[in-house]
């Protein structure tokens, strides 16, 4: 793709969402609209709204990269993050919205009465939310070193300045506007590029995945690395080498590559020739072709990950701030529910496509499993399978879309935080919720920069185990079980949270793991879930004196219809 | 997202019989008469509103205070015992729905790993040309949550009405 088209995409979205998010500004004047724009959103924006919040760069670039790399395992990514709209509906939705609580604190604080479950759940709002933020800023160094080659760390600043300015300048409502323009202009850049993808797939005589090798490369083809790989090569081949191989340097020179690992350093192209099998970065499993066409073959204990993963991703959703805040803009309950139908249409939609994207990968672009940036797959395939001008302006379409989605994620995410930060660590105001999106968004900017990098939508899997030891219980026990101690939620949320975020910093500061550590470490959720679930019920029960007086009161507030004209109670949260 | 609003008893009782076999039926309705009855009230009724008196000659009780019609939002707003049984009744429906969904959900979905580690030779079963994981993990599965989900908010919204419909009865 040409860098020119590439950077005038980016451009494009960003003076986009800027105009949109301006266009909302004179609406959006006291806190309360800062806040979730007066709940005055259609159920329509609301749910695209919501579809383009929830698509972030694990959805958009992450998950056709997974599937490259480990195959039909990792199909259970999107599913998961559908189908916890799902489990979200059935179990929390209406009641979550009319419990009139704007944040995931404020809940904690309506249901069971203490300010200390309130600022436990703040703190893991805000430790969720910057795991988030930060592979999202991460991608969008990825995507802007893919088109540019640039260094890796503009991507990020540019988006987290432009969230910045948007939510400063706009606060929520603006976000709702650009949030829905966002999921249309996401689904847009996936799908028309699929449609001449598989145009040129059938041109080619629809070539299948069903052989029993690793895959080759199958033209001739001169692979750069931008920075330095460990690859494993399987059988002895000879390349053409420009740079540094094994700390040789060679300039063009005809180099035997004998089986066994190899060190290329940045900046070297090495030639292969046609047929060759494809060396695989180290980190990532050599499978053939049919293994990968296979469910359980990805991973290790890949029968615990799928779980694992199952768990953390329905689960999860629900307790994502971002998400949630999005539910306090309908109406009333019964829109809610009607929304979140809505948004597992869009998301469904969605979701069709990175398959297909992942599965062209391994045909088309085998290399990425050599440099390891299978992240690059949708950005790379338009390019390489399609060609010519079309196929650079279908590049810079899934450029935009690729930005439209850190934009749209960071931007939701950096609203919750800013928040939840501007309302429970600083004073609360329009002026500290000011200065809480400064704090929000730079944290995990300097994180993105300084941790080792992973695939993206692994570190979003591991936002959603964290979710879903510590907020799925709190929500579902909340909503439903009348017994519920503020001890018992606070001993839930300490030790769910607790041990998943403790997985989560081995995984982003140590590692590579292996065996059983490595499984249990990468997928937290399937042990983590029941403890915090565990956990919270035994102390509820040890502690009864500790269950809140106006439980009944809530019981009304949170599952009678707004039809009916009953008492209530008068919990407010506090920012209004 | 059924018209269903015909207010009248027996659109209610024949609606209240379909949904009998339905995990998230209106059983309140029986619950809830059952315990009015039996003294779930237990304040002294308000004063019946003032009427013009009709005269009738034949009974000699003319001047017994009709017992008036509670409504069942105030016994909830009260929280008398027969307001905490409404209550209840209506979070155990909503909740057994719920439960019910997400029972079914952990079925379909949880099963399916464990169905292609137990039968390999479903991995490599072939439908339109594609492997059938793909074909059930990337494609139907999509269009299964959203009838999932659109059945669910049906029945949720009518256990709402019906509930409705009860505790607004006068």
């Amino acid at each position: 793709m040409s860098a020119g088209l590439g950077v005038s995409a980016v451009v494009v979205v960003v003076v986009a969402a800027i105009l949109i998010g301006a266009f909302g500004l004179r609406l959006s004047r006291t806190t309360s609209d800062f806040y979730v724009a007066s709940r005055s959103v259609s159920p329509l924006w609301n749910a695209s709204a919501i579809g383009g919040e929830y698509l972030s760069a694990a959805s958009f670039l992450g998950i056709a990269g997974l599937i490259l790399a480990y195959g039909a395992d990792m199909l259970w990514l999107p599913v998961g993050w559908t189908g916890g709209y799902l489990v979200l509906l059935v179990l929390v939705s209406a009641p979550l919205r009319r419990s009139g609580a704007y944040t995931l604190p404020d809940f904690a604080e309506a249901r069971l009465e203490s300010m200390a479950v309130r600022r436990m759940a703040s703190v893991l709002v805000v430790l969720i939310g910057w795991l988030y933020l930060m592979p999202q800023f991460q991608s969008a160094g990825l995507v802007l070193r893919t088109i540019t080659g640039g260094p890796a760390w503009v991507g990020g600043l540019l988006v987290a300045v432009v969230v910045a300015v948007n939510v400063l300048s706009g606060g929520m409502r603006s976000i709702t506007f650009v949030q829905a323009f966002q999921y249309w202009l996401k689904l847009t850049a996936l799908a028309l590029p699929v449609v001449f993808l598989l145009f040129a797939w059938h041109g080619h005589g629809k070539p299948g995945l069903g052989r029993d090798a690793p895959p080759v490369f199958t033209d001739p083809v001169t692979v750069t690395v931008s920075t330095e790989v460990s690859v494993r090569v399987e059988r002895p081949v000879e390349v053409t080498v420009s740079g540094q191989v094994d700390g040789r340097a060679a300039r063009g020179e005809r180099i035997t590559l004998r089986p066994g690992p190899h060190t290329i350093a940045a900046d070297t192209t090495v030639g292969f020739p046609a047929g060759a099998p494809v060396p695989h970065i180290e980190s990532l499993p050599v499978l053939t072709d049919h293994e990968w066409a296979l469910p359980l073959h990805g991973r290790e204990h890949p029968l615990y990950a799928t779980y694992s993963l199952i768990l953390a991703t329905f689960l999860g959703t629900m307790g994502l701030p971002h998400v949630l805040v999005r539910f306090y803009t309908n109406p009333d309950g019964r829109a809610a529910r009607r929304t979140t139908l809505v948004v597992l249409t869009l998301l469904g939609a969605f979701y069709l496509l990175p398959a297909i994207y992942g599965a062209l990968g391994r045909l088309y672009t085998p290399e990425l499993l050599m440099t390891g940036r299978t992240d690059a797959v949708v950005l790379t395939l338009p390019g390489r399978l399609v060609g010519g001008t079309a196929g650079e302006l279908l590049g810079a379409l899934v450029t935009a879309g690729a930005f439209a989605a850190f934009l749209s994620t960071s931007s939701g995410l950096a609203v919750s935080v800013a928040g939840v930060i501007g309302q429970d660590i600083l004073r609360g105001g329009v002026r500290s919720f000011r200065a809480a999106t400064l704090l929000a968004v730079t944290v995990p900017l300097a994180l993105a920069m300084a941790a080792r990098s992973l695939a993206v939508a692994d570190v979003v899997g591991l936002a959603f185990a964290v979710a879903a030891s510590s907020f799925c219980p709190l929500l579902v026990l909340g909503i439903w079980w009348r017994r519920l101690s503020a001890a018992g939620a606070m001993a839930g949320l300490l030790t769910g949270g607790g041990l998943a975020s403790v997985a989560v910093i081995a995984v982003i500061t140590g590692g590579p793991y292996t065996g059983w550590t490595g499984a249990l470490l990468a997928q937290p959720a399937a042990w983590t879930v029941p403890i915090s679930f565990t956990v919270m019920i035994v102390v509820s029960l040890l502690t009864p004196g500790g269950v809140p007086l106006g439980v009944a009161r809530t019981m009304v507030r949170l599952h009678a219809p707004e039809t009916l004209n009953v008492n209530r109670g008068d919990w407010r949260p506090r920012s209004s | 997202m059924t018209p269903d609003k015909d207010p009248s008893g027996a659109a209610r009782g024949e609606r209240a019989g379909r949904d009998k076999d339905l995990p998230g039926s209106a059983w309140w309705e029986r619950a809830a008469r059952g315990e009015a009855t039996d003294g779930g009230r237990r304040r002294t009724a308000p004063k019946a509103p003032e009427r013009p008196r009709r005269q009738v000659v034949t009974s000699p009780r003319t001047t017994a205070a009709r017992r008036p019609r509670y409504p069942a939002t105030m016994e909830i707003d009260e929280q008398t015992r027969l307001g905490e049984v409404y209550m209840r009744s209506l979070v155990r429906t909503q909740f057994r729905l719920a439960l019910f969904v997400c029972t079914v959900l952990s079925c379909l979905i949880g099963g399916l790993p464990l169905l292609f580690l137990a039968v390999p030779g479903l991995r490599e079963t072939r439908l339109l040309g594609l492997p059938l994981p793909w074909v059930v993990l990337a494609g139907l599965v999509y269009p299964a949550f959203v009838a999932g989900a659109w059945l669910y908010v049906r029945q949720a919204e009518r256990n709402e009405r019906h509930f409705a419909d009860l505790v607004e009865r006068r």
